[in-house]
């Protein structure tokens, strides 16, 4: 039998996100997550973490990432400092060897998941230099010789905002899933995960009203998932019933982040001359 | 095995011509995805259940969200097509059920996946789309009333949680059916996010300015020359060096494009990644003075910009390039009959077009309509890309 991922208590994945995952287990292969900000790309491997009870290993690429970074960096500086002033025994490499979270993943003797997190910032070139690696689940380390084989394949997820395209050699070998932004229904039981004790009208309410906002033309910024559940928060912290919520918006600024968006809020509402 | 179980020929069949649909309507499906797709099926991974071998077959196949819209609509097609015999169906349902091993391709075979031929395939699939018009209502009923056919139990939640819609089980070609990916594709106009997103591919990255980084391979070089003696450099870090000028036609023939001008302008505007980013408006064709408001005011010469503005600096230009001949290629041609101008709008753009190193036309009108003598004319100077997300890509990659 394969191992079955189905959600957790606290993430609620839809049917293709699960056999997506699935897929990517029983394959051994790296899952590409890609969609819009605040739909839960990133809590996936933390649900898949909770859920399969393995150890997760991050890595957040930034704009300066380089492959490399994720399997090891060879600390030159530290070395060179210690010749000089420490008391190490500096011909033994493998101090300065410090491994990535991918490094870490292929060293470690137990099964567990590496995140990817973001690999879109990185450069163009970033996601063909790690091709290898995630194929074969190995690499050296040039400085000592050392070659390190994963004995569990780890579960590689790889997330993306889509600011660039992927390299197609690389997609090819990806189990992708695109995250659609959720519908009313199953925005609502999101929301109750979050918020279990809050009156169900209130959130009915309030689910409208941020569908209702969501659904003005030309916003530069829809608010997500994440805004919501905040929103909601404040509602109940600042004592909002959802009467209140059929008339105006209030916390406003948790959901809108910009400008713009509220001056289309307001053209919008005086066009439709209600609210 | 029982006789009614299809022989692994037929169900092999079955899903290489639904891979091969899919590869029709341009998904870029390679061999490496029919692999990965057949080694999901032969692990059993599908179970007795459509939906889920719909979410799997996608997440194998597919590689982007753009092609979404085309996957369901190529799953409604064939797996609720009246076209296909019913035996057909029923074959497929008992093979989901009881998974046998998948047919393994010969090399030759999957050779010939790699380049087969694609208008074969087109021509296929759009005489089958056609007879799936006529009979799209029959097949949809089909559906409805098979209660034993494999479009009954899809959609079900193992775990009980509702995913959109009433409680009940959604069949896997009813969701597709639903086409919730229509606004991912990209031949489609663009919405200002997109655009962006698109215009950060022109990103280029360079290291100039203050040195604030250190920089490891020096700091070891220098160090052993000066015999060990720790000896620290520095490099500036990665910034981006793009500029980017983007000149834009207003009124008349652009009327009907301006809510789309609009949004590329504030998605170019928006981003912040350019070291430099300039706009200018014109009206119908570049002549001797751009404008720097939109309603063709403050204007700055032609000439003045291209000193001003330096040969590395990339230039876009948006126009439909639509207008009489003679507006283009006559002295004193110009739309306004007050301009006077003495060199002809196609010198100018040749000018232009001489003076930048990189260059592309963003035409919103679509690609079919492009005959027009004078569009003809502009797209010989400029290379010219429609007004949408794909040619928006095409014209970044002529600007790398």
């Amino acid at each position: 039998m394969f191992t079955n991922f189905t959600g957790t208590e606290n993430y609620i994945a839809s049917i293709e996100l699960r056999e997506a995952v699935n897929v990517a287990l029983a394959l051994e292969r790296p899952l590409l997550i890609k969609g819009e900000p605040g739909t839960g790309k990133t809590l996936l491997a933390e649900a898949v973490r909770d859920a399969l009870k393995r150890p997760l290993h991050t890595w957040h690429v930034k704009s300066t990432s380089r492959a490399q970074d994720g399997l090891y960096v060879y600390d030159a500086v530290q070395r060179l400092h210690d010749s000089r002033f420490g008391d190490k025994d500096v011909g033994d490499i493998r101090q300065y060897i410090r491994f990535g979270a991918l490094g870490q993943a292929f060293v470690n003797e137990e099964e567990s998941i590496v995140l990817i997190d973001e690999i879109d910032k990185a450069d163009l070139e970033f996601p063909n230099d790690l091709l290898h690696e995630l194929d074969k689940m190995a690499f050296t380390v040039l400085e000592t010789g050392d070659n390190h084989v994963a004995q569990h394949r780890p579960l590689v997820i790889i997330t993306s905002n889509n600011e660039k395209e992927l390299p197609d050699a690389f997609l090819r070998r990806c189990i992708f899933h695109f995250i659609a932004f959720p519908d009313e229904d199953l925005m609502a039981d999101i929301v109750r995960v979050h918020h279990p004790k809050v009156k169900q009208t209130l959130i009915d309410e309030a689910i409208a009203r941020f569908y209702w906002l969501r659904n003005i033309p030309d916003l530069r910024k829809a608010p997500s998932t994440s805004e919501l559940i905040d929103w909601i928060s404040a509602l109940i912290k600042g004592g909002v019933t959802e009467d209140e919520l059929a008339h105006r918006v209030p916390f406003l600024g948790t959901l809108l982040k910009k400008e713009q968006d509220l001056d289309t809020l307001e053209r919008f509402k005086n066009r439709r001359g209600r609210m | 095995m029982s006789a009614a179980i299809p022989s692994p020929p037929q169900a092999g069949r079955l899903f290489l011509e639904f891979f091969y649909l899919v590869r029709s309507v341009g998904i870029p499906a390679s061999s490496r995805e029919w692999l990965m797709f057949s080694e999901a099926l032969e692990k059993g991974l599908v179970a007795a259940d459509l939906y889920r071998f719909y979410a799997i077959a996608r997440a194998t196949l597919v590689k982007s969200e753009q092609h979404y819209d085309l996957f369901d609509q190529c799953f409604t097609h064939y797996f609720a097509g009246a076209d296909k015999p019913r035996a057909f169906q029923k074959a497929l349902d008992q093979w989901l059920q009881t998974p046998i091993e998948m047919p393994q391709l010969s090399e030759d075979q999957l050779a010939l996946l790699e380049k087969h031929d694609l208008e074969t395939l087109q021509k296929m699939f759009e005489e089958r789309l056609a007879e799936q018009n006529e009979r799209h209502d029959g097949g949809n009923k089909w559906i409805g009333t098979g209660g034993t056919s494999p479009f009954g139990h899809g959609g079900q939640n193992p775990a009980g949680i509702r995913v959109g819609g009433a409680g009940g089980g959604r069949s896997a070609v009813q969701i597709a059916a639903k086409r919730r990916f229509r606004s991912y594709r990209n031949d489609l106009v663009l919405d200002t996010r997109q655009i962006g997103m698109a215009l950060r591919k022109l990103r280029r990255l360079g290291r100039e300015g203050a040195r604030t980084e250190i920089d490891i391979d020096e700091t070891i070089s220098a160090t052993a020359k000066n015999a060990g003696d720790l000896d620290i450099c520095f490099a500036p870090p990665r910034e981006n060096r793009l500029k980017v000028c983007l000149l834009m036609d207003v009124g008349g023939s652009m009327d009907p494009f301006a809510r789309l001008v609009s949004q590329l302008f504030s998605a170019a505007h928006q981003a912040t990644h350019f070291r430099e980013f300039h706009s200018f408006y014109f009206h119908n064709c570049i002549y001797e003075e751009v404008y720097r408001h939109a309603h063709l005011k403050d204007g700055m010469s032609t000439v003045e910009l291209m000193r001003w503005l330096q040969p590395e600096t990339r230039l876009i230009v948006v126009g439909d390039a639509h207008m009489a001949p003679y507006e283009l290629v006559s002295v004193y041609g110009a739309i306004d009959y007050w301009h006077q101008n003495e060199t002809s709008g196609l010198d100018w753009l040749k000018r232009l077009d001489g003076h930048f190193n990189k260059c592309a036309w963003l035409n919103p009108i679509q690609k079919r309509y492009w005959g027009h003598p004078t569009i003809r004319m502009v797209s010989e100077v400029f290379p010219m890309h429609e007004l949408t997300l794909k040619g928006l890509e095409g014209a970044i990659s002529d600007l790398h």
